[in-house]
């Protein structure tokens, strides 16, 4: 049974700021208490670093960080936990794929395939590879709400130019879902890749990666309960492993000689050289567990609840103007009429409610739904259909007099 | 200290009728984009300076009340001005920003801004165009 009220116990950061409502889980969330003690402990009594030293810390903590690896694995149903590699974010993982992806795989005259809704993250790095390659970036096109449409998708492909796909399981300013299995078997049908940006997706939906048949999916701890400065990149393992790693050091190689040649340990570590952050990947193993006790379903239907809710009572105001009213994951997009995004926000800030206010690191989604800037309202596990309701209580009065007399 | 009606009248005057928002496409003027990496203030501060003095200032771009107005009441403040009195005034309203003792008689319509340095996710907001302002200033005054 979901309880939210149960749920709120578990973070210190609404015990110890209860006139705070916080509404941008979707920049980063909350952690609950277990995941703050994984990683107290092991600040604590842990302290150490991993696969290298020969006494039992450190050995029982590189037990516990391979340990995050299974606990990952069974989170998105992946086939193997070798699939399952840790970065440092989910931009260093959208950058390993991109890069190397690119480098290994593309050559001149190929086309990646992307979208305008695109965080910054998932779309500069192609940008890069595009043009160290020679490669066409091509745009999905998309309906004038931002949803892809199916069909102009499938065209894309079919100059057979296109060779790997890039795209949000959920758009970090729309919050929509986007149909990843379709847009996956469309992907392979024309034997094209797809790499997915699941840093919004995979906090609030049910992921099986087996089912959605996804070649890449990079998402961040922090997001998802977890702490910061840690990544996650699932590759399917035999393309995974034909991947270079980005960065070489200590950690991820066997061998190495005089004469320059190196020999690489298998993936993923091959992935991970030098010292990781490990207390982050315990702290992450805390978080899976703390999600999947929750249940993904209940994340999932919660967070449609708290969106459809919000959204409702905004469509009965006349001062408000929303971008993605059939937003599901936790992300609404909107501005009041007559008063720029950040005026507004700053108010709210007065008011005790933290939400976010800009272009959301989505610079061209402006061609879709028409303005540069918004106000972004993001919910998670923790928020209340009181906190919406206080909300909406506020913006329904907010004026640009008052907005201007919060910096009085 | 100014008073709470007045400053906010200022402010929302400035904001919805900026007189000094215009483009400007004259050969004449000297022009600087400034815009914040973190919020959506972008600006482009066009100047007209001869013999040493401030002629005109122009801007236009997009901006919240904050960064709109403080621009242009900027570029009230320092018309007419030669480069040396522009500077000083811009000066005097850096340290209002950053809560230090400052010269009121200087910065006229620009007190309505003397508590911002109260919220700190808004100083941004009131130091893009003057940023670009002093930019061209300092320009003009390297030659």
């Amino acid at each position: 049974m979901f309880d939210v009220e149960k749920i709120r116990n578990d973070f210190p950061m609404i015990r110890n700021n209860p006139d705070l409502i916080y509404f941008d889980s979707a920049a980063t969330s909350f952690k609950p208490q277990p995941v703050i003690d994984e990683v107290i402990r092991f600040y604590e009594t842990r302290t150490c670093n991993i696969h290298r030293g020969d006494y039992d810390i450190s050995f029982a903590v590189s037990k516990e960080y391979d340990d995050t690896r299974e606990t990952v694995r069974r989170f998105l149903n992946a086939q193997r936990k070798e699939e399952i590699v840790f970065s440092n974010g989910a931009t260093s993982s959208l950058n390993i794929v991109a890069i190397n992806f690119a480098k290994k795989f593309l050559k001149k005259g190929d086309v990646i395939l992307t979208s305008l809704i695109e965080h910054a993250s998932d779309i500069l790095p192609w940008f890069v590879a595009a043009k160290e390659v020679g490669c066409e970036i091509r745009y999905t096109p998309l309906d004038e709400k931002g949803m892809i449409d199916l069909i102009g998708y499938e065209e894309c492909f079919k100059d057979n130019r296109v060779k790997v796909v890039a795209l949000p399981y959920v758009s970090n300013v729309l919050g929509y879902i986007y149909p990843l299995k379709e847009l996956t078997r469309i992907a392979h049908k024309y034997n094209a890749i797809i790499s997915v940006d699941g840093a919004q997706g995979v906090p609030h939906l049910k992921v099986d990666v087996k089912d959605l048949d996804v070649d890449f999916l990079s998402f961040s701890s922090h997001k998802m309960l977890g702490p910061g400065g840690v990544g996650i990149l699932y590759g399917k393992y035999e393309l995974l492993d034909q991947l270079d790693p980005v960065f070489y050091g200590g950690g991820s190689n066997a061998r190495f000689y005089n004469d320059g040649s190196i020999i690489l340990k298998e993936t993923p570590e091959k992935f991970e050289a030098g010292t990781p952050c490990i207390e982050g990947v315990l702290g992450l193993n805390r978080a899976v567990e703390y999600l999947e006790k929750v249940g993904m379903d209940n994340v999932a239907s919660y967070g449609k609840e708290l969106t459809e809710y919000f959204i409702s009572k905004l469509e009965k105001l006349d001062n408000v103007e929303i971008y993605n009213s059939a937003s599901e994951a936790g992300i609404v997009t909107f501005n009041l009429k007559g008063i720029f995004s950040q005026d507004a926000s700053g108010y709210f800030n007065k008011q005790g409610i933290a939400v976010r206010s800009g272009n959301h690191c989505a610079k061209l989604l402006f061609n879709i739904i028409g303005v540069t800037e918004t106000i972004r309202a993001s919910f998670y596990i923790y928020n209340t259909k009181e906190e919406i309701d206080r909300f909406v209580d506020v913006i329904k009065d907010t004026t640009i007099e008052k907005c201007v007399d919060s910096i009085l | 200290m100014m008073d709470k009606e007045i400053k906010r009248e200022i402010m929302l005057d400035h904001y919805n009728n900026p007189n000094n928002k215009k483009t400007v496409n004259d050969e004449r003027y000297r022009s600087v984009h400034n815009a914040s990496d973190s919020c959506i203030d972008d600006v482009t501060v066009y100047m007209l300076v001869e013999d040493g003095k401030v002629i005109d200032t122009k801007f236009d771009g997009v901006g919240c009340t904050i960064c709109t107005a403080s621009t242009d009441i900027m570029c009230d403040l320092i018309e007419g001005k030669n480069l040396e009195e522009a500077k000083d005034i811009i000066n005097e309203y850096y340290k209002m920003i950053d809560e230090k003792p400052f010269d009121e008689d200087k910065l006229d319509e620009a007190n309505a801004f003397d508590t911002l340095y109260q919220q700190a996710n808004r100083i941004k907001c009131g130091t893009i165009g003057i940023h670009a302002i002093e930019d061209l200033i300092n320009g003009y005054d390297k030659q």
